[in-house]
């Protein structure tokens, strides 16, 4: 634990408008009973998500670079995005406009037209929610707080493909003891063992589980989280912990739909790390969300003193 | 379970399930077979994606395996292929568990555990054989990648 963080602009995203709302509500209760400070950045904007980043990269470049424009002009020089795809595009903005002149000429002009100040790269730090609480709390801060330990609760921690890749626009991982890894990510894990929980040995928590195919093809997507759900439940892990709303909607979607498609049914129960660590600390189930999930997991809580 | 790999993906998939399903005595009774069996099978998988897109599969190694250079050559101009990697390096890592201890008490589980690393990769590169942008939207970072597209990696043995 650094200590800092403990006062960040919040950059929910959309997703966690929508479908990931359990997600933002788990957040910022959490960000409560931690003591830290979230400030939401006022009049933001979709960060480029998938779709403008494909069509039109530099185009996502200024919409994230917007956004840090914003954090600045608020007076902060961190922004916390819970969401990977938020996180990994701010990140790319940053990279993109500290090595690519044609990204910062587009940028500028974009700003100039839009009327608002030009987004310098190394102004405004991004961090994901898990530096946040990594950081600004870390894990002994995390113990001394903990009312309802996770302790017996067997947990598998999926990170997703965006919190790690490209390795090059996070340029403060791999750093040795105390950072993060790109190959083998450990902070959710560090995280949910302070408050209690064993994590379980989870050889697929970075694997691709057909996220922006969950509509368009949807079978694939199907198989690839039917064998992370039961490589999950081979592990021996009760809860698949998760830190991106478009992984979690889809292990919660496709945990459904391989039941009635493929005839294969799996148990293991879907949580973000924050509505797990939001238990740890005392609070309930329905003021970290668990209701607002697909999925369901209140009476598989209630059984373990959870919530 | 020895022998070459086959050539079809649903093969490959067909008899990671296999060795999935197989009894511990059975696995445990030839585990640095399996454990050499479920490399082959990924240089398989991988050999699959590269000849379909009219490539000729390295015989090269990254770190003293295949697997690792294949993906590599799949990754070079494919920003996807970034949603492998790990999975690759996982695939390894299992196959290493069990050869250097088969004796391990944890050895059958290690050996289901490494097929199942293998089957998403199959899955994986099944899919992208069939809608080739999987792994596009979310892991790449297409401009970043594009300027490494004609870059020889330096760690190519």
């Amino acid at each position: 634990m650094s200590g800092k963080y403990k006062n960040v602009a919040y950059y929910p995203g959309c997703a966690l408008e929508g479908t990931g709302h359990a997600y933002n509500r788990s957040t910022k209760e959490l960000g409560k009973a931690l003591g830290l400070e979230i400030t939401e950045l006022k009049n933001w904007n979709c960060c480029g998500a998938m779709e403008v980043k494909n069509v039109d990269p530099k185009l996502q470049t200024y919409l994230s670079a917007r956004n840090l424009s914003i954090a600045e002009k608020m007076g902060f020089d961190t922004v916390m995005a819970p969401c990977n795809g938020c996180y990994h595009n701010l990140k790319k903005a940053e990279y993109d406009l500290a090595n690519d002149a044609s990204s910062r000429e587009v940028n500028s002009r974009l700003s100039s037209k839009a009327g608002h100040k030009t987004y310098e790269a190394g102004t405004v730090e991004t961090i994901h929610a898990l530096d946040w609480i990594k950081e600004a709390i870390g894990e002994e801060g995390l113990k001394a707080r903990v009312k309802n330990s996770l302790k017996g609760l067997k947990v598998a921690n999926y990170y997703g493909c965006m919190y790690t890749r490209p390795r090059h626009i996070f340029p403060e991982k791999d750093k040795g003891p105390g950072s993060e890894s790109t190959a083998k990510p450990h902070f959710m894990d560090d995280l949910l063992a302070a408050a209690g929980a064993e994590n379980v040995e989870y050889p697929l928590k970075t694997a691709c589980c057909g996220g922006a195919h969950t509509l368009s093809d949807c079978d694939t997507s199907t198989k690839l989280v039917l064998n992370l759900l039961t490589t999950a439940e081979a592990c021996g892990a009760d809860v698949i912990a998760t830190e991106c709303p478009t992984c979690h909607t889809g292990l919660e979607m496709h945990q459904v739909r391989a039941e009635k498609v493929l005839g294969r049914k799996t148990t293991v129960k879907i949580l973000y790390f924050t509505q797990l660590l939001g238990m740890a600390l005392g609070l309930s189930a329905r003021k970290v969300g668990v209701h607002e999930n697909f999925s369901e997991s209140s009476a598989f809580l209630r059984a373990r003193g959870l919530g | 379970m020895t022998g070459m790999p086959s050539q079809r993906i649903d093969d490959i998939a067909a008899r990671l399930d296999a060795m999935i399903a197989s009894a511990d005595a059975t696995l445990v009774a030839a585990a640095p077979e399996f454990a050499e069996d479920l490399l082959a099978l990924g240089d398989a998988i991988l050999e699959i994606w590269l000849t379909a897109h009219d490539a000729t599969p390295t015989t090269r190694t990254v770190e003293g395996f295949r697997l690792l250079a294949l993906q590599r050559q799949g990754a070079r101009g494919d920003a996807s292929f970034n949603a492998c990697r790990e999975t690759c390096r996982e695939l390894v890592y299992h196959r290493n568990l069990v050869c250097l201890d088969p004796a391990h008490p944890d050895t059958a589980r290690r050996l289901r555990l490494g097929a199942m690393v293998a089957r998403h990769l199959a899955l994986f590169i099944g899919g992208k054989l069939e809608v080739a942008g999987l792994g596009e939207f979310c892991c790449a970072s297409r401009p970043l990648r594009s300027q490494e597209a004609n870059t020889q990696p330096a760690e190519i043995a």
